[in-house]
């Protein structure tokens, strides 16, 4: 189930302005890709134009081809909304629904799309979901309880259940750490090893350790200079990456010689 | 080094800075209160003769000079000036309360007497006494409940979904296109339209259809909803911009339809503060005089039809009663402390309606 995405020469544009130039990589299925640099270089831009989410943002546009299994996702004749039901999401700060409870928030990639589902395959895609977000053991005794009143760590978890509820093939990830403490942060890079074996994982990081740990391969985006577009500078297996990088910005950035 | 740094620390002349300061006593407040509501009755009613009616203001004035004064002498001027401006802040407060508890007390006052059994179940209709003949005059009111009720929800029928709407496009599609911005700007005039006007463009609207000089229960309906419409639309608006994007976004990514978001994720989380809007412009409409005057007229007995013939409303009522005479001034009271009971009623349901659908927290 799990799909691999091709990406040739992709410009990202917010209106007029480019905010990301001429990336060409590819994801491989079945693996976490990381994606690491400086703040305002498009990291977040790019993954979101990965599931036609950078569209939401009013003016913004892309060129360039994505392909998923095949298929171009910037075709004219694609439904953005097919697009994110295949590529999950979860966001850099923790955004359970305020009006929904555990449970609720879980389904609610089911229930929002008015999908009918039964309530003992619903109890069953929530333990599994939760489960899978390592989360189910906190929360199996207040299912019924609001989504908002769960720590950051574990509303994060949730939000992770809730993306991999809708069962996509993708899962990108917009530094899904960065408002976490070490505790919940190693709980949810537990959770994307698991994951690995049956979702593509794309994650933004900041943290180059964290890169590090998770991802099999890394791309290190950068700014020629301060009002220039991002590029992608070197996608390379992460091993390679953290020892011989083939760039010497790249191994700048890594070894905190950056600037 | 070490030699040096323990040399500074001993050779210390200053003593560190102190935190204690001189404080007035605890009770400082309540004390010159005392004080001054003292000196205020003795230097007024009791010795000079002056009207009670002076003391409050000259207790309030007394206050407000003698405590920031004696703050000055001890605590210096930082608290002076903190205790001054906290003792206009609150004035402010209590003059802008007592109109409104008066307001209140006195329609309770003045209509109490007039509410009884008959006078919440009978209309107007004369009836004629079996035993002495003599025409009586009618005792209730309740064909004006029904009307201002039915009239009021014909017009919040009409314009919650117009409103709503509205709110939607210009948050949700508009943005900031030419079309919002033209439709933001009326919305803002029709807020200002005078209520008369609103009743002569609806008398206007359905001359077109009827006869002139006809006036129906649904023609006020219309004539309140152009007025309605505006507050729905306003504070649908900011409620539904008070829902964070990141919201929106997390439905997207699950791949719900732009639609679906809107009416399952956007509408309930503001659902409170919509929900209070609406409240809000339903009891700036239910008091409304004018426009119902000239669309809807005015009757003495039971018109449940919205659709046919005149009816009765409160505020219509009230003047009616009003104009007739001292003798029915009670019955223009009594009307007038119900209407005040059927605002607060809805709005106080709205309350608790907004409390169970506002977003929880958990804690």
């Amino acid at each position: 189930m799990a799909k691999s995405i091709d990406v040739s020469d992709l410009n990202i544009y917010y209106g007029d302005f480019l905010a990301v130039e001429g990336v060409n990589m590819t994801v491989k299925a079945r693996s976490v890709t990381a994606f690491i640099g400086p703040s305002g270089c498009g990291k977040s831009t790019f993954l979101r134009s990965l599931n036609r989410m950078h569209e939401v943002i009013p003016g913004a546009r892309v060129e360039g081809k994505v392909v998923v299994d095949g298929q171009s996702l910037y075709d004219p004749s694609v439904d953005p909304v097919a697009v994110r039901r295949q590529i999950g999401m979860v966001f850099q700060r923790p955004n359970p629904f305020p009006t929904m409870s555990i449970y609720d928030n879980v389904l609610a990639g089911k229930r929002l799309n008015a999908k009918k589902v039964k309530k003992s395959e619903a109890d069953a895609l929530v333990e599994k979901s939760l489960r899978g977000a390592n989360l189910w053991s906190e929360v199996k005794d207040r299912l019924d309880k609001p989504g908002m009143g769960l720590s950051g760590g574990q509303q994060q978890r949730l939000c992770i259940a809730r993306a991999i509820a809708v069962e996509p093939e993708v899962l990108l990830m917009d530094e899904p750490c960065s408002a976490l403490d070490p505790i919940s942060t190693s709980a949810i890079e537990d959770l994307i090893h698991e994951l690995k074996s049956d979702y593509t994982i794309v994650i933004v990081t900041h943290n180059m350790q964290q890169a590090a740990r998770v991802s099999d391969d890394t791309g290190f985006f950068n700014l020629k200079a301060t009002g220039e577009p991002g590029h992608l500078v070197e996608f390379n297996p992460t091993k390679k990456m953290f020892t011989a990088p083939d760039n010497d910005a790249t191994e700048a950035y890594i070894s905190g010689r950056f600037g | 080094m070490s030699t040096d740094l323990s040399d500074v620390a001993t050779d210390t002349t200053f003593p560190p800075p102190s935190l204690v300061r001189a404080r007035l006593p605890r009770q400082a407040t309540l004390i010159v209160g005392v004080l001054a509501l003292a000196l205020a009755v003795l230097g007024g009613p009791l010795l000079t003769g002056a009207s009670w009616y002076s003391v409050p203001f000259v207790a309030g004035l007394l206050l407000v000079v003698l405590l920031p004064l004696w703050s000055l002498q001890v605590e210096g001027r930082r608290a002076a000036v903190d205790r001054l401006v906290t003792l206009l802040v609150t004035y402010a407060v209590t003059l802008a309360l007592v109109p409104l508890v008066w307001v209140l007390a006195y329609t309770v006052i003045q209509g109490l007497p007039a509410i009884n059994w008959a006078f919440l179940t009978k209309d107007q209709t004369t009836t004629l006494d079996p035993v002495t003949f003599k025409q009586m005059p009618g005792a209730g009111v309740l064909h004006a409940i029904v009307g201002t009720l039915l009239i009021t929800l014909g017009a919040t029928i009409i314009s919650v979904p117009i409103g709503l709407l509205t709110a939607i496009y210009l948050v949700e599609y508009g943005a900031k296109s030419r079309m919002a911005r033209i439709i933001t700007v009326l919305v803002d005039v029709m807020t200002g339209i005078p209520s008369i006007v609103a009743g002569l463009f609806a008398v206007a609207l359905f001359t077109q259809f009827g006869s002139v000089g006809t006036r129906i229960g649904f023609m006020g309906s219309v004539a309140l909803s152009l007025l309605m419409i505006p507050t729905v639309v306003r504070s649908g608006e900011e409620m539904m911009r008070l829902v964070p994007a990141d919201l929106r976004e997390a439905s997207y990514a699950l791949g719900v339809p732009k639609w679906r978001t809107i009416l399952k994720v956007v509408v309930p989380t503001a659902f409170g503060g919509i929900l209070t809007g609406v409240m809000l412009a339903v009891s700036r409409v239910i008091g409304e005089t004018a426009p119902l005057l000239v669309a809807v007229g005015t009757v003495d007995y039971m018109n449940t039809n919205l659709f046919s013939g005149r009816m009765q409303t409160l505020p219509v009522f009230i003047v009616s009663k009003y104009k007739q005479g001292a003798d029915l001034l009670e019955l223009a009271w009594g009307a007038a402390l119900i209407l005040v009971i059927l605002v607060m009623v809805l709005n106080l349901t709205a309350r608790i309606i907004g409390k169970i659908f506002a977003p929880k927290t958990g804690r």
